[in-house]
């Protein structure tokens, strides 16, 4: 057994394992914890497949953003996990039949019956001097110009989403409209000259 | 070596580990989406792996935006997480029953 | 001479839109004036053009005024085609219209009576009756003038709106609705033989005007159409347009709406049913004439169905006792001679007696008429009776259109229908037998029946009651002028019209002949081979049986309603009651109007509510409409239980979704 296919097993059970605890952590912030760690140890073997880019922006943009949103938002809810929990067990059975039955499926499908390496012969380790990152670009920006634009439309339009839906007016907040202060007209907004009788001199009753 | 096989066996049990958590943590929406998320990287080792044993670079270009897609998706879903828990003070799954026919 | 045709038809139009839309404004005195001047231009220029026709040898006039429009090939036009068969029937509709116009000032001066107290419908009537008399007048000779097919369905439509308009023009009375829709759906089913006709023409010819199809008619007459087993298309051609013609014609069995339009103003019925209108059909066969020598089987149709209307609505004639409905009877059975005369090929004859027929038939309408006013509005010949005295104008002028009707040696009707009982006796074709028979005895019919009535009406006992009595006078100059009027050409133009209308062909201008008769068809050869002058027709008249039965007959009428009654007032009822089940069959009028109320009507009814309950409300309401949507409703209650609106059951769906199809693949 190669280093290699030791480094293969161990990411892979730690995978299998983080998810496992994903799954079944009663506190959402553990299972977030567990999914980023599910997470890093994926990106650990997508470099071992190679793809050290997607890799790096797994760990960079999923678990550096996305995994921190999830966690800022679990942290930010007020739930209640008792609620939450109820029928965990009642739903385990069921549960575990429908994904073994599944797991079985598949593995019948992907197993090594069709995927072994005869099949599929390994190809051997890149040149060091590959760049997986100036390959990946080089396909984007030609290619794939137009997904890529897409892609950022739909980011764009995620964001906006976002700030729409979340959004929202506090009467005890003081804003300042910035359009109106650039409609101000000089002299008329900024002061007001008020006209009024004088007011007589009363004499100090009180001395 | 590390055969095909065995990139797709582990993210097939990746991937229903996931589908048992759909299960398992029906009422938490904040664990649905993230069974989502793990069933996403579930697909996209498939990529990657293929992409590697067929030496071919556009898998990792679907990986890439799969991400993104995934991203936006997250984003959303909690931005409607947020504003659901606001106005209902609850994610519990069982008292969202609007849509009941 | 196209503004002088022009100004012929547009005349009357004129009058009728400034009396229809501006009745109100214009008063009743500007309303008669106007429409009577429109009316009385077009006779005046129709007398001259026939005038022209006869002295001054003027050509055929057949020309287009205006294109409607053009359509794969076929012309939609309107043409004016004036040959001299066109002229004769200007002349005469016009003239018996100009009559009838006038004679309505008289007749509708106090039409307010007629009319419901307070009826919207009866303001301004006298105005709206005058336009629409000549709105008819404009109709009519649309109709006769037209040069093609589709004008002639526009002046046939058109004379058919009229005559509704006009059946129901007291349309506040029950029995005129009834009378006027009656005649409505008869003349439908009349109509739409006659457009499948039309088509029929438009389809083989290629055409619809009338000089090109005549020319081509030829050239098919061989041809042979795929219907009822193959059917030669000129037949089928010749007996779809029969078929209008015997709605319009009012023949045997499509006559039942002319006696019921009597509930019409007398005017009218003068006009219209009897003089005019109803004898387009005549006009036009002998317009198709050239098409009709080439179907025999279409002409002995048309021989047999004329012949029986002539006998057997004769003889009802015998049974009726409104004044007015004898007269129709008596329409109708010479409007069976004429159609007669048509399917013996003797045109000519059918157009001749379509002639005299005009004039002594809108006489004895208009007399009628006279004695209707007189006797304020009652019909009922039983209750008249010594006339004579109190209405001399009226009575002279009624005998003379009697002995003209029967055909008394000398007066009009006697050259026209003895020309047709000798043409039909010297035909040929298949029923020709029959049809003579029928003839020849329903001149003793047509005998009895008028003169029943003229006695009835003008002589013996008064049978009025006093105070109709008491007011009994000879009605206005009005009235009377047209009666006189119509009396002279009903006494005179048959003596000057045989001549060339039957002998000389006169018909025939130039190259252009209206009137084609196949050689072996010529039943008038017989007539123009011994043909002696009118005197000598008149010597050879009185000696055959035609003459012997007519006599018989006015001199039983003489013993019977005259001589007889004096000593009997009730003699009339009582000959009726010996007849027993023959009365019976003839006041059932053999049975036509039960059928049609009871299989026609009520069965149409009963299909209508067959098709209603079970096809529109049980079938399309019931199942189709409102079922299919039960059932979606039904499906939607049962199938929304399945939404339960729980994030986790779509995703376990999903799932299950994925898992079989999972299944599936690893399977297969």
């Amino acid at each position: 057994m190669g280093f290699e296919k030791f480094l293969f097993y161990v990411f892979a059970l730690i995978t299998l394992w983080a998810s496992g605890m994903v799954i079944t952590r009663r506190n959402p912030v553990h299972s977030v914890l567990f999914l980023v760690l599910a997470f890093v140890t994926s990106a650990a073997l997508w470099i071992l497949l190679e793809a050290e880019f997607l890799g790096i922006v797994l760990i960079l943009v999923y678990v550096g953003a996305v995994m921190v949103l999830f966690l800022f938002v679990v942290m930010m809810l007020d739930i209640d996990l008792a609620a939450l929990r109820a029928g965990f067990i009642r739903y385990l059975p069921l549960g575990a039949i429908v994904t073994l039955v599944m797991a079985i499926e598949m593995f019948l499908v992907v197993g090594s019956e069709t995927f072994n390496l005869s099949a599929f012969p390994a190809p051997d380790a890149a040149d060091s001097s590959l760049n997986n990152t100036r390959e990946l670009g080089l396909l984007l920006y030609t290619i794939y110009l137009y997904p890529v634009e897409i892609a950022a439309v739909i980011l764009l339009v995620a964001i906006v989403a976002a700030i729409r839906l979340t959004l929202r007016r506090r009467p005890e907040n003081k804003y300042i409209d910035p359009a109106r202060q650039v409609l101000v007209r000089k002299g008329i907004d900024r002061i007001r000259i008020v006209k009024m009788a004088s007011e007589p001199f009363e004499k100090e009753e009180s001395a | 070596m590390i055969a095909l096989s065995d990139y797709l066996v582990f993210s097939g049990l990746l991937f229903s580990i996931a589908v048992a958590g759909i299960f398992l943590n029906r009422k938490n929406v904040i664990l649905l989406l993230m069974c989502i998320e793990l069933m996403l990287l579930a697909v996209n080792v498939n990529f990657i792996a293929f992409s590697h044993f067929l030496d071919d670079m556009v898998g990792q270009v679907f990986v890439f935006f799969i991400l993104t897609v995934a991203a936006a998706e997250a984003a959303i879903g909690l931005a409607i997480l947020v504003v659901l828990f606001r106005n209902r003070r609850t994610i519990n799954v069982e008292d969202l029953d609007a849509l009941k026919g | 001479m196209e503004n002088v045709y022009l100004t012929i038809v547009l005349a009357p139009l004129i009058g009728a839109i400034t009396a229809g839309f501006f009745g109100g404004k214009i008063g009743r005195r500007s309303a008669h004036s106007v429409t009577i001047v429109g009316v009385g231009i077009s006779a005046a220029l129709s007398l001259w053009v026939l005038s022209r026709f006869i002295w001054h040898d003027q050509p055929v006039f057949n020309d287009t005024i205006y294109t409607w429009m053009v359509s794969d090939g076929i012309r939609f036009e309107v043409g004016f085609l004036v040959d001299k068969l066109t002229v004769l029937m200007m002349s005469t509709v016009s003239f018996v219209s100009l009559m009838v116009h006038i004679y309505t000032i008289g007749y509708m001066a106090d039409d307010e009576h007629n009319w419901s107290h307070g009826a919207l419908t009866g303001r301004n009537s006298y105005q709206r009756f005058f336009s629409y008399i000549s709105l008819f007048t404009f109709s009519m000779l649309m109709l006769v003038m037209s040069n093609n097919f589709m004008q002639l369905f526009f002046g046939w439509e058109a004379v058919g709106l009229v005559s509704y308009l006009l059946i129901g023009f007291w349309s506040t009375r029950e029995t005129a609705i009834f009378a006027n829709f009656k005649a409505f759906l008869v003349n439908r089913v009349g109509d739409f033989g006659f457009i499948l006709g039309i088509a029929a023409v438009g389809m083989y010819f290629n055409s619809m005007d009338y000089a090109e199809v005549f020319a081509r008619a030829p050239e098919l007459a061989n041809t042979e159409v795929a219907l009822f087993g193959g059917i030669s298309l000129m037949s089928l051609i010749c007996i779809l347009l029969f078929v209008g013609a015997m709605g319009k014609s009012a023949q045997v069995p499509l006559h039942v709406w002319l006696p019921d339009s009597m509930e019409g103003p007398t005017p009218i019925s003068a006009l219209i049913h009897a003089a005019t209108m109803v004898t387009a059909g005549v006009f036009m066969v002998a317009r198709m004439s050239p098409l009709y020598e080439l179907s025999e089987t279409a002409l002995s149709f048309i021989l047999i169905v004329g012949s029986s209307t002539a006998f057997f609505m004769g003889l009802i004639g015998l049974v009726q006792n409104d004044i007015k409905r004898v007269v129709a009877y008596s329409t109708l059975s010479q409007l069976g001679y004429m159609v007669t005369a048509l399917g013996a090929s003797a045109y000519a004859a059918g157009i001749f007696h379509l002639m005299t027929h005009a004039f002594f038939k809108a006489l004895l309408f208009l007399a009628a008429g006279s004695v209707i006013i007189a006797l304020h509005h009652k019909q009922d010949i039983s209750q008249m009776g010594g006339l004579r005295k109190y209405m001399p104008i009226t009575w002279l002028t009624a005998l003379f259109g009697s002995l003209a009707l029967i055909g008394f040696p000398g007066f009009s009707g006697f050259f026209s229908k003895d020309a047709i009982i000798e043409a039909v006796g010297s035909s040929q074709i298949f029923g020709s037998g029959y049809a003579t028979l029928l003839l020849t005895v329903g001149v003793l019919v047509t005998a009895l029946y008028s003169f029943r009535m003229y006695f009835l009406v003008f002589h013996g006992k008064e049978r009025m009651d006093e105070h109709t009595k008491h007011h009994l006078h000879e009605t206005s100059w009005v009235v009377t002028l047209p009666l006189v009027l119509l009396a002279i050409p009903s006494i005179f133009i048959g003596w000057y019209a045989v001549e060339p209308l039957l002998i000389d062909n006169w018909f025939a201008s130039g190259n252009w002949n209206p009137i084609v008769v196949a050689h072996e068809h010529d039943t008038l050869h017989h007539l123009r081979e011994h043909w002696h002058g009118q005197a000598a027709f008149v010597q050879h008249g009185i000696t055959a049986l035609p003459f012997f039965l007519a006599m018989t007959g006015l001199g039983l009428a003489i013993i019977i309603w005259w001589v007889l009654f004096r000593w009997n007032p009730n003699i009339d009822t009582q000959i009726q009651a010996a007849g027993g089940p023959v009365t019976q069959l003839l006041q059932d009028k053999y049975g036509f109007d039960d059928f049609n109320q009871r299989v026609l009507a009520g069965g149409s009814r009963d299909l209508g509510r067959m098709l209603w309950l079970t096809g529109d409300r049980t079938l399309i309401d019931g199942m189709i409409v409102n079922g299919s949507a039960g059932r979606v409703a039904h499906m939607a209650q049962w199938a929304r239980h399945l939404q339960t609106g729980y994030l986790y059951d779509y995703a376990i769906a999903m799932i299950v979704g994925l898992i079989s199809l999972l299944t599936f693949f690893v399977m297969f």
